[in-house]
């Protein structure tokens, strides 16, 4: 299992010297499914292999969410990241690496938070009780 | 400019549900909401006696009664004031009532129980669809429309680069906004763009920002401060890797968030980040000439009036 840290430096390097990495986007992507990993692990849950709207990243997304209804906010951010790693695919702008790996770079504090606080995110966007 | 925004006539006159939030941290969003109604020509009247929604703390003790708390304030919109529209400024205040809203239309134990306690309290009973809510960015747009926007500006914002934040409770979760998501001309749960199109039209460049409806760990900012720090410093960041001098806000509790844990994050991490926070009020207030201090810029913790100097606002 890569460890936060690991990833979170991949990430840093990525946004900063994307010229490291043959296919920085692609980076990215398994940036994000490794924080889903962690995530799954930390569960006990084998993470799938098995892709979402052709997303692996959403997949492992769909199965965190099965047992954590606070999700909704890491769904936006999963999204998001494909978005922007898609626009990447269109036009190469370094730009949309930036803005991938920053969003990549939330992903995995909110993940990480969750891990230490497992409440985050459940009482407020997902306007759900934290006690029930 | 496109604009496709369907004016509506019925926005002139709203019930205004300012919220605790605006009578205390958030007030300059309060101050600058009121003087922007004044110069719209748009009339705010503040519910009669209204009371706290329960924030997100109240259905940690019990979900009826946040929602009877939220119900309570739209009954006396409508049974008491005769007022069909309840505007909220505040995400947390607009997200309770819609989430009230949503139990009562879909929820015959909601239904039930609210009933109970209204007849207890001596309240009429709210029903559904009795009223409707919205925010002061549906407010605004529906109201006034972008093209109205561009014809009232005295001072455009032109050279201001603006990163629009959202925050969770404006558009999370999703079934608790059934008018979201409906085409053209509607909002965007993904992808916000009321507060975009509102400041575009009154002449500044809006940035294209991938963390506009991103976590900023507002309700565990206490429990958790450093994820908090944390969330907020990647907010921040972004923004300002788009080239943004400004973060514009259209919720108290971001808005405190953010200036806070920019200080945070400067005082316990050493990482300092340029730019400054202001609600979409106050810069639609500059831009149609109000002063500064009448928009409570003064009160705000991050201190933008060097920015707007230089950028000729004030």
């Amino acid at each position: 299992m890569t460890s936060f840290s690991d990833i979170e430096q991949t990430i840093a390097l990525a946004r900063e010297r994307p010229q490291e990495f043959s296919d920085p986007a692609d980076q990215l992507m398994q940036a994000g499914e490794l924080i889903l990993e962690n995530w799954l692990t930390a569960h006990d849950l084998e993470p799938t292999d098995e892709k979402r709207e052709g997303f692996r990243l959403l997949a492992l997304h769909r199965q965190g969410a099965r047992h954590e209804t606070s999700f909704h906010a890491c769904r936006e951010t999963c999204r998001e990241l494909i978005y922007q790693l898609n626009l990447y695919q269109v036009n190469k702008d370094p730009q949309q690496i930036v803005m991938a790996a920053m969003v990549a770079m939330h992903l995995l504090l909110f993940i990480r938070g969750k891990m230490e606080i497992q409440e985050l995110g459940e009482f407020c966007c997902n306007s759900r009780s934290a006690t029930t | 400019m496109s604009d496709s925004t369907h004016l509506r006539d019925d926005l002139d006159t709203v019930a205004y549900y300012p919220g605790c939030a605006l009578e205390g941290s958030g007030h300059a969003y309060n101050r600058s909401t009121k003087r922007l109604a004044r110069k719209l020509g748009l009339k705010l009247v503040e519910i009669d006696n209204w009371n706290c929604c329960g924030a997100m703390e109240v259905k940690n003790i019990d979900p009826d009664i946040q929602n009877y708390l939220s119900v309570r304030n739209m009954s006396i919109a409508k049974h008491k004031m005769g007022l069909d529209v309840v505007m909220a400024p505040c995400n947390g205040c607009y997200h309770n009532l819609k989430k009230a809203e949503h139990d009562v239309t879909h929820r015959e134990d909601t239904r039930e129980t609210l009933k109970k306690m209204a007849e207890k309290t001596g309240q009429p009973e709210y029903k559904s669809g009795d009223v409707e809510t919205i925010h002061a960015l549906d407010w605004i747009k529906h109201a006034i429309g972008e093209k109205n926007i561009t014809g009232k500006v005295k001072k455009s914002l032109a050279g201001l680069k603006i990163a629009n934040y959202y925050g969770c409770m404006y558009t999370r979760p999703r079934h608790i906004f059934p008018e979201k998501d409906q085409g053209e001309g509607s909002e965007s749960t993904s992808k916000p763009h009321f507060m975009d199109d509102l400041l575009r039209a009154a002449g500044a460049e809006i940035v294209d920002f991938p963390l506009k409806t991103a976590c900023c760990g507002g309700a565990h900012t206490l429990s958790d401060c450093d994820t908090s720090t944390q969330l907020v410093l990647n907010i921040l960041q972004a923004a300002e890797a788009c080239g943004a001098d400004v973060i514009a806000t259209e919720c108290p509790t971001c808005h405190s968030g953010l200036e806070m844990h920019q200080v945070r994050a400067e005082e316990t991490l050493n990482i300092k980040t340029q730019p400054v926070m202001l609600y979409f009020t106050q810069l639609l207030g500059l831009a149609f000439g109000i002063s500064p201090r009448q928009l409570g810029i003064h009160e705000n913790i991050s201190q933008s009036m060097g920015l707007l100097r230089q950028k000729g606002l004030v």
